[in-house]
C-alpha cells in the first residue's frame, strides 16, 4: 500500500473540483433546458384545445381561434422540403462516399456542404427570396419549401456519407466479388446496410427544418387562412408564432405559447424516432 | 540447390533473392496432363510505388486445392486479390504479368471484370452476409447473371446451401437475416453464395482465421468437399491447414515465391532453408 503523499493528494484535489465544475455545469445546462420545457408546457397545454387544430389563425381584436391554417402550412412546406431535399442529399452524399473518394471534386463539394450546414438560415431566406420570391413577384409555399429545402440538403448530405462510409469495405469486397458492378453494390447492399443511419439523418433534417423561422419570414411569410395553394403566401408555425408572441392581444400570445409547445414536441419526437432508428442500425450492423 | 528440380510453368522463373522457386517432380494427375486452370506468369503487383509481388510464376490445377504460406505481408493475399482483379477497387493498386485463366489474360485491360468475377468467386476472411435474409444472400449473386423463377431460384439457393453443409441448420429459417447465425455459419453462408453462381474458381482468404476449432473443421471438410467440382486457392496463416487441405502449397516471403510444391512435399522435405525455417516456426 502506497502512502499518500502530496502529489496524490493534490491529484484528489483537482479531481474534486473538476468534477464538481463538470456537475455544476451540466446542471446549469440542463435546468435551462427544463425551465423552458417547463414554462412552454405550463402556458402552451391551455392552449391546444380542439379549437387550436381546427381554427384558422384569429385576426386583430377578435377571440378564440386556432392554429389549423399554420399547422397544415407547416406540414406542407416541410414536406414537400424533404422529400426535395432527400433524394439531392442522398444523391450527393452517396456520390461523396462511393463514387468521388478520390477525384478533387469531393473535398470541394465536403467543404461547400459543411459551409452551407453551418450558414445562417436568415442567409438562406434572402437566397431564395432573390431566387424565387423576386422572380415570382409574390411570397409563396414554394418559395418556402425551396428555403427549407436548402437547409435540409446539407445535413442529409452529411449523414449519407457518414453512413455510407460506415459501411464496412469488406461488405463491398464481398459484393463485387460476386461480379455485382458497382451500383447494384450500392443501391443493394450499401443503402442496405446503411438504411436506418440514412433515414436519422433524414428525420435530423425534418427535425431541424420544421422549427425553422427565419428563411421563411422573406418566403412564405404567413396567410391568415387555410391554404393549400402553392402560389400564395402559406401560413405556419414559426412566422405566426414570431407575429403573435409580439402582438398586444392575449388570444395571440396563448396561441404562439401552444404553437411552440407543439413543435418543441414534434421536434423532440423526431429526434428521438431518429435516436431508436440509430440505436437500430448499430445493432445490427 | 537439388540439379533435379523441374518447373511447370513453359516459362523458366526469374531467379530471386532468395534463390530460385523449387519445384519438385512428381507423378501427374490425371488433370495436370492437360492445361492448367490458373498460369500465373511474371506477375509483379504495386501499390503505388511499393512493389508488394516481384515476378511470381506458378500454376493452379483445376480440382485441385492450393495453399498460400508465408508470413504477414508477404503477398500472398495480394496474389490471391489479382485473380479476380478485385484490388482495382482501389486507385493506386497495379497489377503486371499475364495471368492466364484457361488460356485467357485476365489482366487485359479489356477483361470484363464482373464477368471474370462471376468466374472467379472469392470468400474473405471475415465473414460478410449481407445485412438480406439468408435465401437473399445466396440469390443475389445468381439474380445478377441468371433470369430464373422462383421456384428454380429457391431450387439453386437450396442445392447451393447443401453443398456448403448449411442447409440442415437454416432450412427453416432462410427468411431470417444472415446477421443472426453464428460466425461460423456465417463464413459458410458465404462460401454457398460464392459457389451459387457457379464459379470455376474459388479463392479463399483465410477462411477459417475468424472461427472456432469445430467451426474451422467443418470448413476444410467443406473444402475437401468442394475440391471435387472447382479450382481452390487458399491463403492461411495455419499450417497445420494447409498440410490437412492442400494438394499444394506456395510459401511466399517479402513479395517473392520462395518455394513452390505439392504439399506433401513441402512439408516434409522442404527445399529451401527458409521454408523449412517458417514450417517448422522459427520466425514468422
Amino acid at each position: 500500500m502506497t502512502v499518500a503523499n502530496g502529489l496524490y493528494r493534490r491529484r484528489r484535489a483537482a479531481n474534486t473540483v473538476y468534477l464538481t465544475l463538470s456537475w455544476v455545469a451540466t446542471g446549469l445546462g440542463l435546468a435551462v433546458l427544463f425551465l423552458i420545457l417547463g414554462e412552454l408546457l405550463w402556458k402552451g397545454i391551455p392552449a391546444l384545445g380542439i379549437d387550436f387544430f381546427t381554427k384558422e389563425t384569429p385576426g386583430p381584436g377578435s377571440t378564440g381561434g386556432g392554429m389549423a391554417n399554420a399547422i397544415i402550412g407547416s406540414v406542407f412546406m416541410t414536406g414537400l422540403a424533404t422529400l426535395v431535399g432527400t433524394p439531392v442529399g442522398v444523391l450527393t452524399g452517396t456520390y461523396l462516399a462511393e463514387y468521388g473518394r478520390d477525384s478533387y471534386i469531393a473535398p470541394t463539394v465536403r467543404f461547400v456542404n459543411d459551409i452551407l450546414l453551418s450558414a445562417p438560415s436568415i442567409v438562406i431566406g434572402v437566397f431564395v427570396y432573390g431566387i424565387v420570391v423576386v422572380p415570382m413577384h409574390s411570397f409563396s409555399g414554394w418559395a418556402g419549401a425551396a428555403a427549407l429545402a436548402v437547409i435540409a440538403v446539407p445535413v442529409v448530405v452529411r449523414t449519407t456519407e457518414d453512413m455510407l462510409k460506415l459501411v464496412p469495405g469488406s461488405l463491398r469486397e464481398a459484393a463485387v466479388a460476386l461480379g455485382a458492378p458497382q451500383w447494384k453494390v450500392i443501391v443493394l447492399v450499401t443503402y442496405r446496410a446503411a438504411l436506418q443511419g440514412m433515414l436519422t439523418g433524414v428525420m435530423l433534417a425534418v427535425a431541424r427544418i420544421a422549427g425553422e423561422t427565419a428563411p421563411l419570414l422573406f418566403t412564405a411569410v404567413s396567410n391568415q387562412f387555410t391554404s393549400l395553394d402553392m402560389n400564395r403566401e402559406m401560413a405556419n408555425l414559426p412566422v405566426v408564432i414570431f407575429n403573435f408572441a409580439n402582438s398586444a392581444y392575449g388570444n395571440w400570445i396563448e396561441l404562439a405559447w401552444g404553437g411552440a409547445l407543439l413543435i418543441t414536441f414534434t421536434i423532440l419526437i423526431l429526434n428521438i424516432v431518429a435516436r431508436v432508428l440509430a440505436s437500430w442500425s448499430n445493432r445490427t450492423s | 540447390m537439388n540439379a533435379d528440380f523441374a518447373v511447370p510453368a513453359r516459362e523458366a522463373p526469374r531467379p530471386s533473392a532468395l534463390g530460385r522457386p523449387v519445384v519438385r517432380p512428381r507423378e501427374p494427375l490425371p488433370s495436370e496432363q492437360t492445361a492448367p486452370k490458373v498460369a500465373i506468369k511474371d506477375v509483379s503487383f504495386y501499390y503505388k510505388k511499393f512493389q508488394a509481388l516481384k515476378n511470381i510464376n506458378l500454376v493452379l490445377h483445376d480440382k485441385r486445392v492450393t495453399a498460400f504460406i508465408g508470413p504477414s505481408g508477404c503477398g500472398k493475399s495480394t496474389l490471391l486479390r489479382i485473380l479476380n482483379r478485385i484490388y482495382e477497387l482501389y486507385p493506386g493498386q497495379r497489377a503486371a504479368g499475364q495471368v492466364l485463366v484457361d488460356g485467357q489474360n485476365i489482366l487485359d485491360p479489356a477483361q470484363d471484370l464482373n464477368l471474370l468475377r462471376a468466374k472467379v468467386g472469392m470468400v474473405f476472411q471475415k465473414p460478410t452476409p449481407f445485412p438480406m435474409s439468408i435465401h437473399d444472400n445466396i440469390a443475389f449473386g445468381i439474380r445478377l447473371y441468371e433470369k430464373i423463377s422462383p421456384s428454380q431460384l429457391d431450387e439453386r439457393v437450396e442445392e447451393a446451401l447443401r453443398r456448403a453443409a448449411l442447409w440442415d441448420e437454416v432450412k427453416d429459417k432462410l427468411t431470417q437475416s444472415g446477421l443472426s447465425l453464428s460466425g461460423g455459419q456465417q463464413q459458410r453462408l458465404c462460401i454457398a453464395r460464392a459457389i451459387a453462381v457457379k464459379p470455376e474458381i474459388l479463392l479463399l482468404d483465410e477462411p477459417a482465421s475468424a472461427l472456432d476449432p469445430i467451426s474451422t473443421q467443418r470448413i476444410e471438410e467443406l473444402i475437401a468437399e468442394l475440391k471435387s467440382d472447382y479450382c481452390i486457392a487458399i491463403v492461411t496463416h495455419n499450417m497445420q491447414q494447409a498440410a490437412r487441405s492442400s494438394d499444394y502449397t506456395a510459401f511466399m516471403y517479402l513479395g517473392e515465391l520462395v518455394e513452390f510444391s505439392e504439399t506433401e512435399t513441402m512439408f516434409t522435405h522442404p527445399h529451401e532453408r527458409r521454408t523449412e525455417d517458417y514450417i517448422t516456426g522459427r520466425f514468422g
